[in-house]
């Protein structure tokens, strides 16, 4: 079955010339219209691009001249990527009828690497949101079982990847939304360093957090994938001209020696046993392939998830400013002046946690509260950069769970507050703008993923790809498939 | 009561000559078809990201290194929020607490009286776009934006309140608009919008160091606006006070019509901008180097070159003054000097002649001048060389603005050279003495007025072309003596 290939696997065969990419594509688009009306990741299927551009990839492949190891390679992106000519809804109504006239340049990456686009991928609205609940347009569901959410916000994303819907696909992560999804899905999820991926064309939740990542069905397909995304744009002033390393070949050699720091603010109360157990384990198993681990500490982490409640909705209130009706989108009907046009646009465009985030970020913004708010949590920003700092004088990586506890069950958390405490060991990486991977690392008894969070230096993406990767070397679980298989017909 | 004192502080925006956009590559064109030349970048579409403009920087530290100010070597962008449709994000890129450059200072000159007015900063912006309604505003069925203008790059001038009197306001106003277009970095046009002001105004009493209630004043499109708008504001805020009223901080349009302000918004309303750092710009670091290579290239400036063309040319204080009210007169009238020689000769003819045709600061107006400097020099050595008197130069002066054509040329096609022959003039003198025994006689007997009518006769016979000191000597020594 092609669509249990991992892109290296794909890639091969591609070259032995056992299969092509247009195989690989219908196999793909057969799968999604065999299993995603349960699954639900996709919210645009794009299966006339998907089919010209693989049989492009035919005969580049058959000519012997690919473009990368991506040449072919069927791919599917989160929602909030701009596509040329491809409606990018961000999971809004607001933007339902938004057909961007560019490319998101990881989108022009990505086709300049000669991927194949299999479609749009399902999101919480804006990517507020950890259980893709908050998706204007319906709930995706957990792979693994279809009860409960995938995690989010790109839910459809890590579901996609799990599901084997997609051979990769990209997603974004603001306070964890690549991690913890993946940690639900049981795929391997990377946030690069912030600045290390351009964020032009992403549809922007919180400017300074936000960061396009993949999810693979493996580390090294990720590190793949983010060869290829990976890079300076002059149209991303905060892109950053740091060399980018081969990726792939960066994965050898081990992590005999490696310095991994357990910081002990991630083993929280609530953390959920059997992640934590499994946690332990998976350090336990870096350690026995030559690891060093000593614990360090992280003293502000307990004032990350305040800050980033105060910073990412107030760069949402500004960044989702211009959804007015005026421009493009929805445009509600009957308002009799431009005031009342705006509100009613407003009232019928955006669902109720990005109101709550937007009231929340207007709010925090306003003359009078800023330096209270807006201000107090920057400085806090600030300390937990210098935590991370601190930590990475003595280790190389540092080793976490993902997230206190495992997927929940769809509707299971309607407090707000409950919802945002599932991204508290990821958002302090998005503060510091750190690279982070989360990968599977074990399962409970129920039958449900387990993630590993490995953290590292700015712009050393190569070290945690390579401990990761050395993990999954030693372990099985990633091999692990969803039961998923459709019923025999 | 005793009068008031007037506190004035200046808001000016000038649109900077960048060929691009403040924060994307589209051009900047006055005057293309509705949203011909915009982008997703400046039309604000979801996913785009902001690029700074180099040159627009440039021109932002060229202008604050001539006012003086002191250069934020770290500065950036914040964000200031307001829903409007002509502003595409409904936020504009502007900067708010770390501006490009602080601490400056314009000198002035009102009545005589030096002063020097503090420029509390410079700052870079975007602009917005352009409503454009069905018929009124209020009536309008549809309205349609022009997202042309929006993210051309302005740069705000901000005076401390040191103004004190609607003529100071003026003043600066004309001081400031003179050095940008001396910069190079504005092209001024008031009525086009390229130079847009609002002003502060309190009054308070003399020798207080409080502010009074301020009151905002937008929509002025002219020195004149300015300086009524502000008189009126003056006259408006003195009887509010003097009757025991309080003003009201407020937003008051000036209407140029009915000659009035009248208010647009209260405090009650006021804009609450929800500042905040702009994440998708980095902090803009200005080298110390990139400042020094700026000020190396400066220009001379208004200031100093009026001092220059005093001192060197032998002017007047007020002639010098006024040739360089813009920079392309004062550069004109250089390059005719260069040409012929005669600073004050010159700069007669362009303060008579050239600026009774041409706005002295309208750069762009002066640059297209039909007569270039060196024509005019070419006119002046036709008088100096005897060729053709003062007053038929400046009908060829007339000749040569309307067809652009040069003196020489038009004094040879239309046979105006100057009769200096002694020969020729002397036989003229003859016959208009012969048919004038009355006149004559009449200056015989001491009617010394008499000649007047002779030479005026002789020049009536040559079409005006006798040379008028040789029509002197010649009835000096034709006419018989008493």
């Amino acid at each position: 079955m092609l669509t249990r290939l991992t892109i290296e696997e794909l890639g091969a065969r591609f070259r032995r010339g056992e299969a092509t990419p247009s195989q690989a594509a219908a196999a793909y688009l057969e799968r999604i219209a065999a299993l995603d009306g349960r699954v639900k990741a996709y919210l645009t299927v794009t299966r006339d691009t998907a089919l010209g551009q693989a049989a492009a990839a035919d005969a580049r492949l058959a000519a012997g001249r690919p473009l990368s190891p991506l040449d072919g390679v069927p791919v599917a992106v989160k929602d909030l990527l701009c596509t040329r000519g491809i409606r990018t809804t961000c999971g809004s109504r607001i933007l339902e009828t938004f057909v961007p006239p560019y490319d998101a340049t990881v989108v022009a990456r990505l086709r300049a690497a000669g991927a194949v686009l299999l479609g749009k991928l399902n999101m919480d609205e804006f990517a507020m949101g950890s259980s893709t609940e908050h998706s204007a347009f319906f709930p995706t569901r957990n792979p693994w079982d279809l009860g409960r959410v995938p995690g989010g916000s790109s839910g459809g994303s890590a579901a996609a990847a799990a599901g084997d819907l997609a051979a990769a696909t990209l997603g974004s992560d603001t306070g964890g939304s690549i991690r913890q999804p993946a940690a639900f899905c049981g795929a391997v999820g990377l946030k690069p360093t912030y600045g290390r991926v351009s964020r032009y064309g992403l549809v922007a939740f919180a400017s300074s957090l936000d960061q396009i990542g993949p999810f693979a069905k493996t580390v090294a397909d990720a590190a793949l994938v983010l060869g290829v995304i990976a890079g300076a744009d002059r149209r991303d002033s905060t892109s950053v001209d740091v060399p980018v390393p081969d990726y792939r070949a960066a994965l050898a050699g081990g992590v005999e020696g490696l310095r991994v720091g357990i910081p002990a603010e991630y083993f929280i109360e609530g953390l959920d046993p059997e992640v934590e157990a499994a946690v332990q384990t998976a350090i336990a198993v870096l350690r026995g392939l030559g690891a060093k681990t000593e614990g360090v500490s992280l003293p502000h982490t307990r004032y990350g998830l305040p800050a980033y409640y105060l910073i990412a909705p107030a760069e949402a209130s500004s960044n989702l400013a211009r959804y007015d009706g005026v421009k493009y989108g929805l445009r509600a009907p009957g308002g009799r002046h431009l005031v009342e046009m705006y509100g009613r646009t407003r009232a019928a465009g955006f669902g109720a946690e990005v109101k709550r985030r937007i009231l929340l970020g207007a709010y925090a913004l306003s003359a009078g509260y800023y330096d209270a708010y807006y201000g107090k949590a920057q400085r806090v920003r600030t300390l937990i950069r210098r935590d991370f700092q601190q930590a990475f004088e003595r280790v190389d990586v540092l080793a976490a769970p993902t997230t206190p506890g495992v997927a929940f069950r769809l509707g299971e958390k309607t407090d707000p507050l409950q919802m945002y405490l599932n991204d508290i060991l990821t958002i302090p990486v998005n503060l510091a703008g750190l690279p982070g991977v989360s990968v599977p690392a074990g399962f409970t008894q129920a039958g449900l993923p387990i993630g590993l969070q490995l953290i590292g230096r700015p712009y050393d993406e190569a070290t945690v790809l390579r401990a990761a990767h050395a993990y999954q070397q030693a372990t099985e679980w990633h091999r692990r498939k969803p039961p998923l298989d459709p019923a025999p017909r | 009561m005793d009068k008031l004192e007037t506190v004035i502080g200046l808001e000016v925006h000038a649109q900077l000559l960048t060929r691009s956009k403040m924060f994307c590559g589209c051009s900047t064109a006055f005057g293309a078809a509705p949203n011909s030349q915009t982008c997703p970048v400046c039309q604000g579409m979801p996913g785009v990201l902001p690029v700074i403009n180099r040159s627009a920087v440039e021109l932002g530290i060229r202008t604050a290194l001539a006012l003086g100010c002191r250069i934020n070597e770290h500065n950036r962008f914040a964000r200031k929020h307001y829903y409007y449709p002509d502003m595409p994000k409904n936020y504009q890129i502007s900067q708010y607490e770390e501006p490009l450059a602080e601490h400056g200072v314009l000198a002035i000159e009102v009545g005589g009286t030096p002063r020097a007015i503090g420029i509390q900063r410079v700052h870079l912006e975007e602009d917005v776009g352009k409503l454009v309604h069905e018929g009124a505003l209020e009536t309008a069925p549809s309205s349609t934006v022009d997202f042309n203008r929006a993210g051309v790059p302005l740069m705000e001038i901000v005076s401390k309140p040191e103004l004190r009197s609607p003529e100071e306001a003026a003043g600066y106003l004309r001081a400031l608009r003179t050095i940008l277009l001396y910069l190079g970095v504005c092209d001024g046009n008031m009525e086009e919008g390229s130079l847009r002001c609002d002003a502060n105004i309190s009054l308070r009493p003399p020798g207080s160091q409080e502010y009074g209630v301020k009151v905002e004043i937008k929509n002025m499109n002219s020195f004149r606006n300015v300086q009524h708008a502000l008189e009126h504001e003056v006259r408006r805020q003195g009887n509010a006070l003097g009757a025991g009223e309080q003003v009201v901080q407020e937003t008051r349009l000036w209407d140029p019509e009915r000659g009035r302000t009248v208010s647009m918004r209260s405090k009650e309303y006021a804009h609450d901008y929800r500042y905040f750092p702009e994440p998708d710009l980095p902090p803009l670091r200005v080298a110390a180097a990139w400042v020094e290579a700026i000020r190396a290239g400066l220009p001379e400036l208004p200031a100093a070159r009026r001092q220059r063309f005093a001192a060197t040319y032998g002017l007047s204080a007020y002639d010098a003054d006024l040739l360089t009210q813009g920079r392309a007169l004062a550069d004109y009238f250089e390059a005719a000097v260069q040409a012929q020689g005669r600073p004050k000769a010159v700069a007669n003819w362009v303060l008579n002649e050239l600026l009774r045709e041409l706005p002295a600061d309208d750069d762009r107006a002066v640059a297209a001048c039909p007569i270039p400097p060196q024509n005019l020099a070419g006119l002046l050595r036709l008088i100096d060389d005897g060729a053709i008197s003062g007053k038929m130069a400046k009908d060829v002066f007339e000749t040569m603005f309307r067809s652009g054509q040069d003196a020489p040329s038009i004094v040879a096609r239309e046979g105006l050279t100057q009769v200096a022959d002694a020969g020729e003039l002397s036989r003229v003198v003859d016959q208009v003495l012969a048919a004038n025994p009355k006149v004559v006689e009449d200056w015989r007997s001491g009617k010394k007025a008499a000649l007047g009518f002779l030479v005026g006769q002789v020049m009536k016979a040559t079409q005006g072309r006798a040379n008028p000191g040789l029509v002197n000597r010649l009835l000096g020594e034709k006419l018989p003596t008493g």
